[in-house]
């Protein structure tokens, strides 16, 4: 029920002091996002206005102090990485939310859960120093040197392994008890069930739950800037260290002046509308299929 | 018309200081009414002409037109659906509250036009209270749920708010049940007790017009009976108009009786008249059905 | 009700399964797979808290959390990083709470007919988008904002500000489900009253979703607390003790990056950092659990 002022033209002192107020906190917030963007268009304005988008993808290669700056292998190298993390967690995540839902005995589900959120929670920076200390060591003992794309898709897909895990086990709890119901009463054993009927009908709040996970990993910096070894190339192997478009702008920003911050500010902004994008495939899947799902 | 007076610069939460003396000067803008009395001599409190409720473009109750006696207890009876709780909420202007409520007509209380959108609404709710079949005490002390309207209302005098707290506690029979325990929270009593601390909560504001939506439904048989008990000791202190489904309940509680019905998908006023006479001997043939049991 | 959800399917389905000797294998295989994949995550986990832990334990102690770094942070402490942490946690909540509580009244309580909705699914959106930008964007803007445009350099307040960007559309959304899911029959009755509905607000609802409301608050201090690349281009890297909130402030979570990446020899502390912000972190997650139990709870009435 929301008080309608339509039928009454009253309102008391204090009533037209709180519309006043809320409605200008929240007149604020809807300006931010669109702040963000003016902002970024304005700094990167100097080196959009000399040659547009096309210089960022057809120049040299990414040389600051000549004025180059093709964005492509680091937008090779982001979108490797998410990818490959997001092919890992995926089957992953959605496992262990079945494992959760249908297989864990009762007194494990709880605990599961809580350790999950835990997960979910820990700051990238620690992943990035485990990353660093434990397993680019590992693999660089396997194949040298061990900061390369692979250290990379691994550690997004840790990070992102809770909250794929997550929203799958809320969209699989949603599935409603009689479709499960109904499927056990034609006899189908827990695989057909699980398979046939669960996994199908939680395909859609799983679909929105590793479209945020995908905007997650897009849009980590610190973990991969401290695994993936940084060198600008666009990666031709797992093992080559490769430099994302967050961590260049991480690395970069503090002495970068004129034309270069103009540029960083404009990877910012590509980076800025994919995620964008995504988000808003994101809510339409929400909204299209009447079920929200929050995500943690 | 009325044009909305500035009166509830005094009802301000965060603390105005408005004493009894200014309360009583500043007018409401239903003019000041006498609580009570009347009753058998019938002189009407609320008058109600062609009044048309509709939700969203469907009518739910057509030109109804009635009048009220002052202090008596005026019984809304008929099956579902037909529109009596519209009516009951147009009585205190709570169908500007729901989103595309539709009002057409005229409600006069005390002569005062109700029905222009510029009325102070609060005022006027604070004169004519209204008890839900459903209790719903605020998640606060026992206390605090009488005493917060009446400050919010203009009262501050801790001794006066005291008096009226534990006033209206008797008035319902709870004070010897609750008054060692005032600071215990609300929802810690029983259904029955909730509702009649709700009907202290409307008492205490000094009403002079009570509206009952079906007050007992929700109530277990004892409970029920105290309530009822405490309708009945209200008569000729306020005016009473209450809905129930109950019709002995009607027969033992209302002086006066409105009998409902739908017609053509639209709820209508069939008979009205003093309850013995509508009971036993009904002018309308739909009535006698009803009354007897034979129809709804 | 999960418990019962789950008995129900795993009785029902246990009992179905094993018919036939090709059903049978299927369904091991699945389970098996299953099996692996949650032991796997776990594993990988406990692999990592563990390290966490084993690494971090020594660097435990008074001393630590209280003396200021030295030698580059080699040695000594994170006094002065823990001071500057909640110093920029401050600030970010003093943006957040009146902006956030404000908006989140506004989309749960007020509706405007069209133009008030159009307005209000607007403010979702922007904010669904908002959550959704990349933290170092957010660095990039608040570097931008408040840095050079508004000349606060890189200062706790710009810090703070920034975060509170980035900690908005969390909180709102935990504050506004919360504020949509208090019962509305306060509400009716409130009105019945003759209650405004800001005394309906400050004495009945937000009280009844004040747990909702500061378990939304946690969430996103904790995300503020692991939020680094933010903070590198507003609040800056200094570790000394900041004098003012103008001054630049190393917060918990840049100091762990700076160990690890910058100072050969930082492991240790990056390792006891680490320690001491999880453990902060599992506070107030653990906070924020039981003040969501307790506001559940306490949605069921007695009758």
């Amino acid at each position: 029920m929301i008080w309608s002022r339509h039928n009454t033209s009253f309102l008391s002192r204090a009533d037209s002091a709180l519309t006043q107020v809320t409605g200008s906190t929240a007149l604020v917030v809807a300006v931010l996002l669109g702040l963000v963007l003016l902002l970024l268009i304005k700094e990167s304005g100097s080196v959009l206005s000399d040659g547009g988008w096309t210089s960022f993808f057809v120049s040299d290669g990414w040389y600051p102090q000549s004025d180059e700056y093709n964005l492509l292998p680091m937008l090779w190298a982001t979108l490797a990485a998410s990818l490959g993390a997001v092919l890992i967690a995926l089957p992953l995540g959605v496992m262990s939310a079945v494992f959760s839902r249908f297989y864990a005995p009762a007194w494990m589900v709880n605990p599961l859960r809580r350790i999950m959120v835990l997960l979910a929670g820990i700051p990238s920076v620690v992943y990035g120093l485990w990353g660093l200390t434990v397993l680019v060591p590992l693999l660089g003992a396997w194949m040298p040197p061990g900061s390369s794309l692979l250290s990379a898709i691994l550690i997004l897909a840790l990070m992102i392994l809770p909250t794929v895990s997550l929203t799958s086990e809320a969209a699989l709890s949603a599935v409603s008890p009689a479709s499960l119901q109904g499927a056990a009463a034609l006899g189908l054993s827990r695989k057909g069930v699980v398979l046939g009927v669960a996994l199908p009908e939680a395909r859609a709040g799983i679909l929105t739950g590793a479209l945020l996970a995908t905007m997650r990993a897009l849009g980590e910096t610190m973990a991969v800037l401290m695994v993936a070894g940084n060198v600008v190339q666009t990666p031709g192997s797992l093992f080559d260290s490769v430099r994302v478009l967050t961590a260049n702008i991480a690395l970069e920003m503090p002495y970068a002046t004129g034309d270069h911050r103009a540029a960083l500010f404009a990877s910012g902004l590509l980076l800025m509308m994919i995620v964008t994008l995504l988000a808003w495939l994101a809510g339409r899947q929400q909204g299209g299929d009447g079920r929200g799902h929050a995500h943690e | 018309m009325n044009t909305p007076t500035m009166n509830t610069m005094a009802k301000e939460i965060f603390g105005a200081d408005s004493t009894a003396a200014h309360e009583k000067t500043s007018p409401y803008t239903l003019g000041n009414v006498e609580q009570g009395e009347a009753c058998c001599i019938p002189v009407p409190h609320i008058q109600v002409e062609n009044l048309s409720v509709a939700y969203q473009g469907k009518t739910v109750l057509e030109n109804v037109s009635l009048d009220i006696n002052k202090g008596c207890i005026t019984a809304l009876i008929g099956p579902s659906g037909c529109g009596k709780t519209s009516f009951l909420s147009s009585l205190n202007r709570l169908t500007d509250l729901t989103l595309g409520c539709q009002v057409a007509g005229d409600i006069r209380i005390d002569g005062m036009d109700i029905t222009s959108p510029g009325l102070d609404v609060m005022a006027l709710r604070r004169k004519v209270g209204m008890i839900f079949q459903k209790p719903n005490p605020f998640p606060l002390s026992i206390r605090r749920n009488i005493e917060m309207p009446l400050r919010e209302h203009g009262i501050k005098n801790r001794r006066e708010l005291e008096q009226r707290i534990a006033r209206a506690l008797q008035d319902v029979g709870l004070w010897e049940e609750v008054s060692d325990r005032l600071d215990a929270p609300a929802m810690s009593l029983s259904g029955g007790q909730q509702q009649r601390l709700c009907i202290a909560r409307a008492l205490a504001l000094e009403p002079s017009i009570l509206l009952m939506d079906e007050p007992c439904s929700a109530l277990d048989p004892i409970a029920s009976a105290k309530v009822e008990a405490l309708i009945q000791s209200l008569c000729k202190r306020y005016t009473v108009v209450i809905v129930t489904h109950n019709l002995a309940q009607a027969k033992r509680v209302a002086n006066y009786a409105a009998f409902f019905w739908m017609s053509e998908r639209v709820g209508k006023l069939i008979e009205f008249g003093r309850c013995q006479s509508l009971f036993e001997s009904p002018s309308h043939e739909l009535t006698a059905a009803y009354v007897t049991g034979v129809s709804g | 009700m999960h418990m019962s959800k789950q008995s129900l399917s795993i009785s029902d389905l246990n009992s179905f399964s094993g018919r036939s000797s090709t059903r049978l294998s299927g369904d091991v295989i699945l389970t098996a797979l299953v099996w692996v994949a949650a032991t796997l995550v776990v594993g990988m986990f406990l692999w990592l808290l563990g390290d966490l832990f084993f690494h971090g334990f020594n660097k435990l102690s008074l001393s630590f959390l209280t003396d200021a770094p030295q030698n580059s942070g080699r040695e000594g402490g994170i006094g002065t990083i823990l001071v500057s942490t909640l110093l920029i946690l401050g600030v970010a909540l003093l943006a957040t709470l009146p902006l956030g509580l404000g908006t989140a009244v506004y989309l749960s309580e007020f509706a405007g007919g069209k133009t008030g909705d159009k307005a209000k699914q607007l403010i979702r959106m922007s904010l669904n988008m908002l959550a959704g930008v990349p933290s170092i964007v957010f660095g990039l803007f608040g570097n931008a904002l408040f840095c050079i445009w508004l000349d606060m350099g890189f200062s706790i307040w710009s810090g703070g500000l920034t975060l509170a960007c980035m900690m908005l559309p969390l909180f709102i959304s935990t504050t506004e489900a919360g504020l949509s899911s208090v019962s509305n029959e306060w509400r009716q009755g409130a009105s019945a009253l003759g209650l405004s509905h800001a005394a309906a607000l400050w004495h009945v609802l937000l009280p009844a979703a004040a747990p909702a409301i500061t378990a939304g608050l946690m969430l996103s201090i904790g995300r503020a607390l692991a939020e680094t690349a933010a903070l590198i281009f507003t609040s800056g890297y200094v570790d000394r003790m900041p004098e003012s909130l103008a001054d630049s402030g190393r917060a918990l979570s840049v100091h762990i990056y700076d160990m690890s990446m910058n100072v050969t020899g930082g492991d240790e502390t990056a390792y006891g950092s680490a320690l001491i912000l999880i453990v902060m972190l599992v506070l107030i997650s653990s906070v924020a659990v039981s003040l969501t139990n307790r506001f559940l709870a306490q949605r069921i009435t007695p009758s």
